[in-house]
Formats: C-alpha cells, sequence, structure tokens
C-alpha cells in the first residue's frame, strides 16, 4: 500500500510542481496517474521512490515512512520503468532484466531462471532473446524488456511512466492487453502514470487526475466518465465521454446468451417454426461440440433442404477479452450486425448485438455510476 | 604575407637536374643506412615506443581519474578550468616545457635531462585529450539511463563503473588514441635534451648535415605513427562494448 499525504514539490527554481497532494493506493490496484503534460505526473510518482526529494508532506509505504530508508534499498523493493524506457544499450536483455537481481547479488542460476521467466511472461522467446542487444530489438519489444525489468526482483510495488508510449497504436493497445493480463495474476501494488484518457480508463481499478500539481478528482474510471467533478475533468475526459465508457467493458462482460442456438443435423422446417414463433431474424449454427459455424437467417430457410448450405459464415469474430470499443468496430464489419464471441477453440459463448450495447450506452448516459460486472483483464 | 609562388617554384637552382639527382642519393644513402644499421634503427624505435609508452599510460591513468573527478554534478566549474589548463598546456611549445621541466627538476636535484623530464611532458601533452574526452563522454550518457539505474537502486559509484565508464570507453580510447599519436611526433624533439629514440638520427643528421639519417628518422616517426594508429583503432574497437558496436540488426 502507498499512502501521499499532503506532498508538496517546489523546485529549486520555485516551480511549484506538486500541490498539497493525498492519495492512497490499495494494495494490488493499479492507480494512474492522469493529466495534461506538466501537471505534476511524474514529479509526483518520482518523489515515491526518492528520485526527487519532496519539499514537505510524508510518504509511507506499507505504513513506513520512505525517508526513515536507505534510498538505494527502498528502489531496489519497488520496481522502476521510466518515461522513455532507457535500457541499458552495452548490456544484454538478459542482463538489462536482472540489474536488480544482481544487485540484490541472487546467484547467478538463479538470476537466468529469473530472467528466462519474465522473458516468457512478456512473451518473448528466451532463447531468441536472452543474449540480444537493445539495439537489435523492435520498439515494442524494447518497451516489454523494460517491463520485465521493472519486474525483476519481484517487487511488490510498481512506478511506471508512460511504459507504453512512443510507440504505434497498435502495438501498444497489444502491450496494455498483455499487462493486464500479467497484471491479473503478480497483482501488484502499481502508480503508472499516463497522459492519455483512453490508457487510464482501460488500464486503471483507480484514477487520479491532475491539473497544474493538484489532484482534481479520484475515482474508479466510470466514475470519472459518469460524473467529472468540474469543468476541468470534463474537459479532460472529452465530449465522447458516452462511448469512451465503452473501454470500460470486455466481450464476455456483456455478451449474452444466443437467442437459438442450432445444430447443423437440424431439420430446417422446424427451424423456421420455431423462428417464426419466437419472432428471430436470425439464429446462429454449430456443430455437435459447439463451435460456431454461421448465421442463419429467417429469410434464407424457405427453400433450405440443410443448414449447412443456406449458412452465412461470420466475416469476423471476437475473443471475450475484446473491449466493447473494439468490439463495435468489428459489429460494422459483421454482415448480420452481430458479433459471435468465441473462445480459442471456436466454441460459442455468447453474442453481442446493437441492442446490448445501445442498452449499456444507455445505462452511462443515465448517470448510472456502478459499472456492472466489468473487469479489468 | 603575399608569397609569390611563382617566383618560389622558379627560385634557381630548385628543381634542376643536379638537385633531384642528389636528393635521389639521399634516398639511397638511407636505404643503405636501413641496411648496414638495422639494429641502430630498432634500438631507437623501441627507445621510442617505451618513452611513449611510459608517457601515455600515466596520461591515461591520470587522465582518466581527473575526467572522472571534474565530471561529477556540480563540478562543471571546476571542469572548465581544467580542460582550459590542460589546453594551455598543448599550446607551450615542447622546447620550452622541457626547458621549464629541466629548470624545476633540477631544483628538486632530480635528473633533469634524458628519460624523466620527456616523459614528464608528455604525460602533460597527452592529459588534454584524454581528459576532455573523458569527461564528454561521462557527461554524454543518455540521462534516462543513467536514471534507470538510480531508480533500480545503483549507488553512484554503481552508476559510474557499471553504467557510465563502459558506456564511455569507446570515445576515452579514442582520446588516448589522439594523445600517442600526437606524442609519437612530439617525443622525437625529446632526443634533443638526451632521452633517445628516432629524434637522435634527426638531430644528428642536421648537425652534420646527413640528409640520409634524417629521412631514416623521420621515416621511421612516420611509420611509427601510423602503426600506433591502426593498432589504436583495433584496441577502440575491440574495447566498445558489443551492444554498443551491433547497430540495427534486422528484428524478426
Ligand atoms: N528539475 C526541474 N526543475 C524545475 N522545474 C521542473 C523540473 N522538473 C519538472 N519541472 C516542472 O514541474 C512541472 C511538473 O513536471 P512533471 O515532469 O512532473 O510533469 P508531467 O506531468 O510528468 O508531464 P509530462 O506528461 O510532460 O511528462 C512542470 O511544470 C515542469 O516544468
Ligand atoms: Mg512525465
Amino acid at each position: 500500500m502507498i499512502k501521499l499525504k499532503y506532498v508538496i514539490k517546489i523546485y529549486p527554481d520555485g516551480t511549484e510542481a506538486v500541490k498539497d497532494f493525498s492519495l492512497e493506493i490499495k494494495k494490488g490496484e493499479l492507480c494512474i496517474f492522469l493529466g495534461p503534460s506538466g501537471c505534476g505526473k511524474t514529479t509526483s510518482m518520482k518523489m515515491i521512490n526518492r528520485l526527487i526529494p519532496m519539499t514537505s508532506g510524508k510518504i509511507y509505504i506499507d505504513g513506513v515512512d520512505v525517508m526513515k530508508l536507505n534510498p538505494n534499498e527502498l528502489r531496489r523493493g519497488i520496481g522502476y520503468a521510466i518515461q522513455n524506457i532507457g535500457l541499458f544499450p552495452h548490456l544484454t536483455v538478459e542482463e538489462n532484466i536482472t540489474t536488480v537481481p544482481m544487485l540484490k547479488k541472487w546467484p547467478k542460476t538463479r538470476q537466468r531462471a529469473r530472467a528466462e521467466e519474465l522473458l516468457k511472461l512478456v512473451g518473448m522467446d528466451p532463447q531468441t532473446f536472452l543474449e540480444r542487444y537493445p539495439s537489435e530489438l523492435s520498439g515494442g519489444q524494447q518497451q516489454r524488456v523494460g517491463v520485465a525489468r521493472c519486474l525483476g526482483a519481484d517487487p511488490p510495488i510498481l512506478l511506471m511512466d508512460e511504459p507504453f508510449g512512443a510507440i504505434d497504436p497498435i502495438t501498444r493497445g497489444k502491450l496494455q492487453d498483455e499487462f493486464l493480463k500479467i497484471q491479473s495474476k503478480i497483482k501488484k501494488t502499481i502508480a503508472f502514470v499516463t497522459h492519455d484518457i483512453n490508457e487510464a480508463i482501460k488500464m486503471g481499478d483507480k484514477i487520479a487526475l491532475m491539473q497544474e500539481g493538484k489532484l482534481v478528482q479520484f475515482n474508479d474510471p466510470a466514475t470519472l466518465l459518469n460524473s467529472p467533478k468540474n469543468e476541468f475533468v470534463r474537459n479532460f475526459v472529452g465530449a465522447d465521454r458516452v462511448l469512451k465508457g465503452l473501454r470500460l467493458y470486455r466481450a464476455r462482460d456483456i455478451m449474452q446468451e444466443p437467442p437459438l442456438k442450432v445444430k447443423v443435423g437440424d431439420n430446417p422446417v422446424k427451424v423456421r417454426d420455431r423462428m417464426k414463433r419466437d419472432m428471430l431474424k436470425w439464429s446462429m449454427l454449430v456443430d455437435g461440440q459447439n463451435h460456431f459455424l454461421g448465421w442463419i437467417t429467417y429469410a434464407d430457410l424457405e427453400k433450405a433442404k440443410s443448414l449447412r448450405e443456406i449458412m452465412v459464415p461470420p466475416a469476423v469474430t471476437t475473443a471475450p477479452e475484446t473491449l466493447l470499443n473494439e468490439a463495435m468496430s468489428m459489429m460494422f464489419n459483421s454482415a448480420i450486425g452481430n458479433l459471435a464471441v468465441i473462445d480459442d477453440q471456436e466454441h460459442l459463448l455468447g453474442v453481442l448485438t446493437f441492442d446490448i450495447i445501445r442498452n449499456i450506452l444507455g445505462k452511462e448516459n443515465s448517470g448510472n455510476q456502478k459499472r456492472f460486472g466489468g473487469s479489468k483483464q | 604575407m603575399a608569397v609569390n609562388l611563382h617566383a618560389v617554384l622558379e627560385l634557381p637552382g630548385l628543381i634542376n637536374k643536379e638537385n633531384i639527382i642528389e636528393a635521389q642519393l639521399m634516398w639511397i644513402l638511407a636505404w643503405n643506412y636501413l641496411l648496414k644499421y638495422p639494429d641502430k634503427i630498432l634500438e631507437w624505435t623501441l627507445q621510442h615506443l617505451y618513452i611513449i609508452l611510459v608517457a601515455n599510460a600515466s596520461a591515461a591513468v591520470l587522465g582518466i581519474l581527473i575526467g572522472i573527478f571534474i565530471s561529477r554534478e556540480g563540478r562543471e566549474q571546476l571542469a572548465d578550468t581544467v580542460i582550459y589548463l590542460a589546453s594551455i598546456m598543448l599550446t607551450i611549445p615542447s622546447l620550452a616545457l622541457y626547458g621549464i621541466l629541466m629548470g624545476i627538476l633540477s631544483a628538486l636535484t632530480l635528473p633533469s635531462i634524458g628519460f624523466l623530464p620527456v616523459v614528464i611532458a608528455l604525460t602533460l601533452y597527452g592529459l588534454l585529450p584524454i581528459v576532455r574526452n573523458t569527461y564528454t563522454a561521462i557527461r554524454e550518457v543518455d540521462p534516462a539511463i543513467i536514471e534507470a539505474g538510480r531508480g533500480m537502486g545503483m549507488s553512484e559509484q554503481q552508476i559510474l563503473v557499471k553504467v557510465k565508464l563502459p558506456l564511455a570507453v569507446p570515445v576515452i580510447m579514442a582520446g588516448l588514441r589522439q594523445a600517442i599519436v600526437m606524442n609519437i611526433g612530439i617525443a622525437a624533439i625529446g632526443s634533443y635534451i638526451g632521452a633517445g629514440g628516432l629524434g637522435q638520427p634527426i638531430f644528428r643528421g642536421i648537425a652534420n648535415y646527413r640528409v640520409d639519417l634524417i629521412i631514416v628518422g623521420a621515416v621511421f616517426v612516420s611509420l611509427l605513427a601510423i602503426i600506433m594508429d591502426l593498432i589504436m583503432g583495433r584496441v577502440e574497437l575491440i574495447t566498445t562494448p558489443k551492444g554498443l558496436r551491433i547497430r540495427g540488426r534486422s528484428n524478426d
């Protein structure tokens, strides 16, 4: 747990970078420091591991005043990923990752094992990458190694300053997803700096929105979107805050059971009767193992001899982890306007429709503050 | 300073036949000298090399230590002064510096001619490129990299040894290389005050109008400089950390 109490930072030149900042990050929580450039995010974060000395106030980690600790010992216990990655160019990926274990004098074999484990965790093949140098990695790979390095000695706390900055949006999105997956397993207490509202909504359990060194609003993402405290927050969140709310959900959070699931061998006539009775325009075709095959539309059923021959194969399907905003874009590409949610083995899990999404948006709009079922991974 | 080039070239006798023949003769005599006294030339070369190595080794040790010392945060003023002094040093003509050193050394009742004053002078000359390069190389290490080290709990000394110095090595080596090549030339003048080396045949040649001796000395000083430059180039490459040598291998 990290606790900042009335923290003030005035730089020697008189810049008041952080003003009376108080906040608590609970154990296992990912807290976003969000705000426009120059609002004091980095400064606030660096005071936690004492890279920047605070002017006044107190910072506690698990109840211990950080000023009472040896700064180097303190820092070895806190994972740190800086704004510009900052990999050591003269050291291999392995040596980079094991920087803190090396400082802590772990035995060599344990260091090696840890480096392999961490590379696998961030989705890189140890065989290929352990011996490489940073100059032999792509930008995205460097960011991954940066994340692996900050996890080096398995610290309970991480400080991450725009860890996924400066890469293309696609890789960025992928790294964010992967990191959330990792975080759901390792449950670190994290202070995460970004100026990107979308990243904040997607990643944060809590968001601390800052303006000119002050903490303006400290809430979970849904609350921040739905009840901005003042004009500044409203503007920062953006006019499209309702659409942004889509990022709070993943497909599996809101998908529904298909209205009608039919099997390959079913009699088309019976299916047609059933759909007529229930007034369904479409149903979903699966095989005996619940693998999703395609869509059946009522109109096509009239002269059909078998379901397979009139089935419309899906143009796109989606995984349960997909964020709702992405899922919605996919739905525009789907012939039927609906989206099947399937798992890795193509088992049909559920379906997303525009109606469901309209419902969600409506709820957000009417000021519903609880985000239901939303979860970060 | 208007020098009439034509007038110079057309100076009577400068490019006439006899002069050309005489010049060829000198080179033949120099060649004969080389064949006749290879042991002497070897001795001068080794003396020369010895002076250079001792002087530049001390310059390297001193220069790197000074460079590290003045590169600490908050010592910018000191750094400017030190580098200024070192560059002043280079403007003192070598004979003058030898003279000053001879005065100081004899006052200290130390040997005032020969090996010692020359080695001291060359050490002083060699300082500038080494100090300057060490200082700049350390100061120019990407602050993000240093911050990463500090943020992970490295002490200032660990940051210096594990991060700054390895990254500074190529530039420091380039400074050392510069110092060595420069000093090979200056060392030749040291023979004037009895330090031996390849300056010896040159000065003897001048005194006795033996152009063949001058040629032998000059050619071997030049060869030595070229060879040392090549060797130091290799050393520079070898001491550069591997991660800095590889640039942009294609990613897969
Ligand atoms: N060393 C310093 N000396 C004086 N002022 C500083 C120093 N470092 C930062 N500042 C100022 O303090 C304020 C906060 O800076 P900080 O780096 O914390 O911003 P930030 O929110 O991280 O911005 P960004 O998103 O651009 O990284 C800025 O006005 C900045 O100019
Ligand atoms: Mg910043």
